[in-house]
C-alpha cells in the first residue's frame, strides 16, 4: 500500500527536553492509526509535526509523495485536516458560522457544505448559539465538522474522544469508519484504546518520545486470518 | 522572501469574520472609548487651556489619547485567534498570511476610526476648538495616522503572542516604532488647527511612513505566523 507519509529520524527539542526521540515510521493510505502513551509521551507533539505546525528539531518528514520538492507537511496544508485538545473555533460565532468562515479560506479545493458537516457529526446546522454557549461535547464535535468540511486526505485527531459520553463516541468512531472507507488516512491518539479498537488497522505506542512498538489491531489481524 | 499573496476575497472572509465578532461582543470599541475619553477629560480638566493654546496641544493629546487607547485594543488583536487555538487552524488553511493580517488590520482601524469618531464632538467641546487652517485636511491627516498605528500594533502584537509579558512587549516595541508617525500626526494637526504653518509635508511624511511600513509588515507576517 502507498504511503501517505514517513518519518526519518525525527526528533523534537523544547529547550532540554526531548519530547520524540528519532522516531521512524511510515503511515499507509486508507489506514487507521491509533496512537498510544502516557501524557507526556510526544502522541500530541508528533501529530503537531505531521500537521505542519512544528518543525522537527532533527530528521524529516515526508507527506503524500515521498522525498522531493513540495511533499512537506507545510506545502500540502490544505490536504490534512487537524482536530486538537482546543476546539479550535471561536466562541462568539455559531458552529455554522464558524464553518462557513473555514469553508471560505478553503474555497480552492472542494469543500463539503457546512450544514451537511454539521449534520454528519449529529448536531443542527440551525441552532443559532455561540460556540462559547455549547457543552464540551458539543464543541468537539463541531471541531471534528470543522475538519471533514475540507475533505482532507490524512486526518489527524488528538484526543477525539475526550469529553464525549460513550453515545457520541460511537457516533464519532462510526463516522471516522466512512472516513476510512474513502481512502483517508486517519491518525488519532487516545488514552481510551477499547474504544478505538473497531476503527484501528494498527497500533503505535510512545514512551518518553520513543515509538516502542507497532501492533496489528483486531480488525486488520482479522482480516489476515481470512 | 516569498511575495504575500493578498487574495481579496480571503481579506473580505477575515475581515467579515472580525467585524461580525466585534459587532457581537464589542470589546474592542468599548475598551478604547472609555480609555481615550478619560485621557481627553482629564487633560483638559487638568491643563485647563485657553482657546490659542487648546490648538496647540489638541494635536498631540488626540494623539496619545489614540495610541494609549488603540494599545488596549490591540494587545487582545490576537487573543480570540489564540484562545482555543484557532490561531492554528488558520495556519492549516491555504488561504495566504497577508489577507489574514490585512483582514485584522482594517478591522482594527475601523474599531479605532470609530472611537476616533465619537470621540470628535466630546473633543471639540472639551477644548473649543475651530481650525484656522484648511479644517477638512484633518480628515486626511487622521486616518494616515491611524493607520500607522494599527498596521504597526497588529504586527508587532501577532510578534508578541508568544511571549509571556507581550501586554509590557508591545507598548515597549510599538511606541519608539510609531514616533516618527507621532511626529508627523501632531505637526499636521497643529499646523491645521492654528493655521500657521503648511501640514503638507506632514501628511507626506505620514503617507511615506504607512507605504514603507505597511509594505514591510506584510512581507514579514508569514515568518511571523508560522514561528514557533
Amino acid at each position: 500500500m502507498p504511503s501517505i507519509a514517513r518519518l526519518e529520524n525525527v526528533s523534537r527539542l523544547f529547550g532540554t527536553f526531548a519530547a520524540l526521540r528519532q522516531i521512524s515510521t511510515e503511515f499507509e493510505t486508507g489506514r487507521c492509526y491509533v496512537l498510544l502513551g502516557e501524557n507526556g509521551a510526544g502522541k500530541s507533539t508528533l501529530l503537531r509535526i505531521l500537521a505542519g505546525l512544528l518543525q522537527p528539531s532533527y530528521g524529516k518528514v515526508f507527506v503524500f509523495s515521498g522525498p522531493g520538492a513540495g511533499d512537506t507537511p507545510q506545502s500540502q496544508r490544505g490536504r490534512i485536516g487537524y482536530m486538537s485538545h482546543a476546539a479550535m473555533l471561536y466562541d462568539e460565532l455559531s458552529a455554522s458560522e464558524n464553518l462557513a468562515y473555514f469553508a471560505h479560506l478553503y474555497r480552492e479545493q472542494r469543500c463539503l457544505d457546512p450544514a451537511d458537516a454539521l449534520r454528519s457529526v449529529g448536531l443542527d446546522p440551525a441552532l443559532e448559539r455561540p460556540v462559547g454557549q455549547y457543552s464540551q461535547g458539543m464543541r468537539q464535535r463541531t471541531s471534528l465538522a470543522r475538519v471533514l468540511i475540507s475533505q482532507p486526505e490524512l486526518l489527524l485527531l488528538d484526543e477525539p474522544f475526550s469529553n464525549m459520553d460513550m453515545g457520541s463516541a460511537r457516533q464519532m468512531i462510526s463516522l471516522l469508519g466512512q472516513f476510512r472507507g474513502e481512502r483517508r488516512t486517519i491518525l488519532l491518539t487516545t488514552h481510551q484504546r477499547e474504544l478505538a479498537e473497531p476503527l484501528a488497522d494498527y497500533f503505535l505506542t510512545l514512551e518518553a518520545g520513543r515509538l516502542v512498538s507497532t501492533v496489528a489491531g483486531p480488525r486488520l489481524m482479522a482480516k489476515e486470518q481470512q | 522572501m516569498k511575495r504575500p499573496s493578498l487574495k481579496s476575497t480571503y481579506l473580505w472572509t477575515h475581515l467579515a469574520k472580525d467585524l461580525r465578532i466585534e459587532w457581537r461582543s464589542k470589546d474592542a470599541i468599548n475598551s478604547m472609548l472609555f480609555f481615550a475619553l478619560l485621557v481627553v477629560v482629564l487633560f483638559s480638566l487638568a491643563f485647563d487651556p485657553t482657546i490659542s493654546v487648546s490648538r496647540q496641544i489638541a494635536g498631540g493629546i488626540l494623539c496619545v489619547a489614540t495610541l494609549f487607547a488603540s494599545v488596549t485594543a490591540l494587545n487582545q488583536a490576537w487573543a480570540r485567534e489564540l484562545r482555543h487555538q484557532v490561531l492554528d487552524a488558520q495556519r492549516m488553511t491555504p488561504a495566504p498570511a497577508a489577507s489574514l493580517f490585512l483582514g485584522k488590520v482594517i478591522a482594527n482601524f475601523l474599531f479605532v476610526s470609530v472611537v476616533q469618531l465619537l470621540l470628535a464632538p466630546l473633543f471639540i467641546m472639551f477644548y473649543n476648538l475651530r481650525a484656522l487652517g484648511q479644517g477638512w485636511l484633518l480628515a486626511l491627516v487622521l486616518p494616515l495616522g491611524t493607520w500607522a498605528l494599527v498596521v504597526n500594533g497588529t504586527f508587532f502584537a501577532a510578534l508578541s503572542i508568544r511571549t509571556r509579558n507581550r501586554e509590557l512587549l508591545l507598548p515597549l516595541i510599538l511606541f519608539p516604532i510609531f514616533i516618527p508617525a507621532m511626529l508627523a500626526m501632531v505637526q499636521a494637526s497643529t499646523a491645521i488647527l492654528t493655521g500657521e504653518s503648511d501640514p503638507d509635508l506632514w501628511i507626506k511624511m505620514l503617507a511615506g511612513y504607512d507605504v514603507i511600513f505597511t509594505t514591510i509588515c506584510l512581507l514579514l507576517f508569514e515568518t511571523i505566523l508560522h514561528a514557533e
